[in-house]
């Protein structure tokens, strides 16, 4: 199996390497917003960046603040290439389309039966897909 | 989605173009959740301040001004991230204070009315059952949702922005009836007497069901809900659960009646409520740093802080912060409340939140603080990401902490 249909999407084709969490995400709570590392302590991907990644959480965490934050990441070139979400809420999408960075909810299957961190994505948001391009050798 | 013949006009740029780029975003947001149409909104309220925004923020705010860009309805702004009469005092940056400055100019050139406050639905609108609203900070949306039965979605700085000028949001989740339904019963048994408590529901309801689209619905209460009780359970229940609207039976207006509730049910019990306090760790026992604010504070917030205050004065050493927005700040002042706090040796700051001072991280460590102690549930969740350990207590308690020194 190499690829996960999701459910909604927004954005233009990318293609980049996988970063998959077993934990939500929130960009104001967990990521230091000068390097695009996740630094909350205790965070299940604490140490990772996400720069220029193809990022699968299965949640999303934190209020409105978050709004601006994909846009100031975008604009200081730390944001990630895309945020895959499980379940979403309207200020990811809000703040992922503000920013013009792709973000898609849902996913079928789930993203730890088809690929894992450091694997080669491409996400199609056109056509609802994900697909595996390269395996993490 | 489908445009009605002004929408057409706004984005072919009868409007302006910054209407225009405001319609074309919406759009991409409204077609990601399956929006068919938009909705009129007749109120705003928006989250915009340097520290959320950052120099990129500022940026593409100027912009829009310079193209134009004009609310079409009321629109007021969140709590921000500095009090100018406090700021250096605070260990603030001087170079940060003059770009809060140059936003909020950008905002009014804007016809935005900054009033700094995340509790507008106390003292600056109140939405009336089934009005469309674009909201920001979660606390106010919950509320608008639950308390008025308006309507709003959850409103990043960018989007409520756009509906300003639009005048207008995508029709998704809870503007529509079908999101708006109860999905699981929730049986108050507990007492509730403080403040606090109703917090303690909310991270317990929160914390258990974090979804959006979750919808309690409280009954069995043995009195009356007032305002501030609803203010506290609904903050909680935003940050802890992600909840955007609850119902109490009897009490909001969309409740189903006791016959209707949701299958799943779940009851809440003083014993509940007691262990959420025995569960926070005290570190290293520093009791230096007590806050009430996140929501800010109501007149009847103040006026109960300045009976508990009274001759009292906080432990030499000791920080206790106040927030809350202009207009309150002014009645405490005319009432007495404002002065018995300070000559207690509280700090009120105006038209802020703390857990969004700009500095908060630097502050902390400069201070030394390792705890926090407040009253809201809220804050206590959310000011993780500073690194403080967080403690929640009941309000005459925080009060005791902050005037004596000892964290219990």
């Amino acid at each position: 199996m190499n690829s996960i249909k999701v459910e909604r999407a927004y954005g233009l084709v990318v293609e980049g390497e996988a970063v998959v969490s077993e934990e939500g995400f929130s960009p104001r709570y967990d990521l230091d917003r000068w390097s695009g590392v996740i630094t909350r302590p205790g965070h299940k991907l604490e140490g990772t960046s996400i720069v220029d990644k193809i990022c699968f959480f299965p949640s999303a965490k934190g209020g409105i603040a978050a709004g601006w934050a994909f846009y100031d990441i975008k604009w200081k070139k730390i944001a990630p290439k895309a945020f895959i979400f499980g379940v979403t809420n309207p200020v990811m999408v809000q703040g992922a389309v503000f920013a013009g960075i792709p973000i898609t909810e849902g996913w079928s299957p789930h993203p730890r039966e088809v690929l894992k961190t450091g694997d080669w994505v491409r996400v199609d948001p056109a056509r609802k897909v994900i697909e595996v391009l390269k395996r993490r050798s | 989605m489908e445009l009605t013949p002004e929408e057409q006009a706004i984005l072919g740029g009868g409007r302006g173009e910054a209407a225009r780029r405001a319609l074309e975003y919406q759009i991409e947001v409204g077609k990601f959740w399956g929006a068919r149409r938009f909705v009129p909104v007749t109120n705003v309220h928006m989250m915009g301040d340097i520290e959320v925004m950052g120099d990129a923020g500022l940026e593409y705010l100027k912009g829009e001004a310079g193209r134009g860009a004009r609310c079409a309805v009321g629109t007021t702004t969140n709590a921000r991230c500095m009090d100018f009469a406090h700021c250096e005092r605070m260990g603030q940056d001087a170079g940060e204070a003059v770009k809060e400055r140059e936003l909020i100019a950008t905002l009014r050139r804007m016809d935005v009315v900054t009033t700094d406050t995340c509790i507008n639905y106390q003292t600056v609108y109140q939405p009336h059952l089934g009005e469309h609203v674009a909201w920001g900070d979660t606390g106010t949306v919950i509320y608008a949702n639950s308390v008025f039965g308006a309507r709003s979605n959850f409103e990043a700085g960018p989007a409520a922005l756009a509906a300003a000028l639009t005048g207008r949001t995508p029709e998704y989740g809870f503007h529509l009836d079908e999101h708006r339904k109860g999905t699981f019963a929730v049986e108050l048994k507990a007492k509730l007497d403080d403040l606090a408590d109703w917090g303690a529901v909310g991270k317990l309801v929160g914390e258990s069901h974090q979804n959006y689209y979750a919808v309690p619905v409280f009954h069995g209460y043995r009195r009356t809900p007032a305002a501030d009780e609803l203010k506290h359970l609904g903050a909680a229940l935003a940050s802890y659960g992600s909840m955007g609207m609850f119902h109490f039976v009897g009490v909001t207006p969309e409740a189903p009646s006791i016959a209707n509730l949701p299958p799943e049910k779940k009851v809440v019990t003083d014993s509940d409520v007691e262990s959420v306090y025995g569960n926070y760790k005290l570190g290293d026992g520093d009791a230096r740093l007590v806050v009430f604010s996140g929501p800010q504070q109501s007149l009847f917030e103040m006026k109960h802080l300045s009976l508990l205050f009274e001759d009292k004065t906080i432990k030499p050493g000791a920080t206790c912060i106040v927030t809350t927005n202009s207009a309150i700040l002014k009645q405490s002042r005319d009432l007495g409340y404002a002065k018995t706090l300070e000559d207690a040796g509280v700090t009120i700051l105006e038209g802020v939140c703390f857990y969004i001072l700009q500095n908060l991280s630097p502050m902390r460590e400069k201070n030394r603080w390792t705890n926090m102690v407040s009253n809201s549930a809220k804050i206590v969740n959310i000011i993780g990401a500073h690194r403080f350990n967080t403690i929640l207590r009941r309000t005459a308690d925080c009060v005791d902490i902050s005037c004596s020194g000892i964290l219990k």
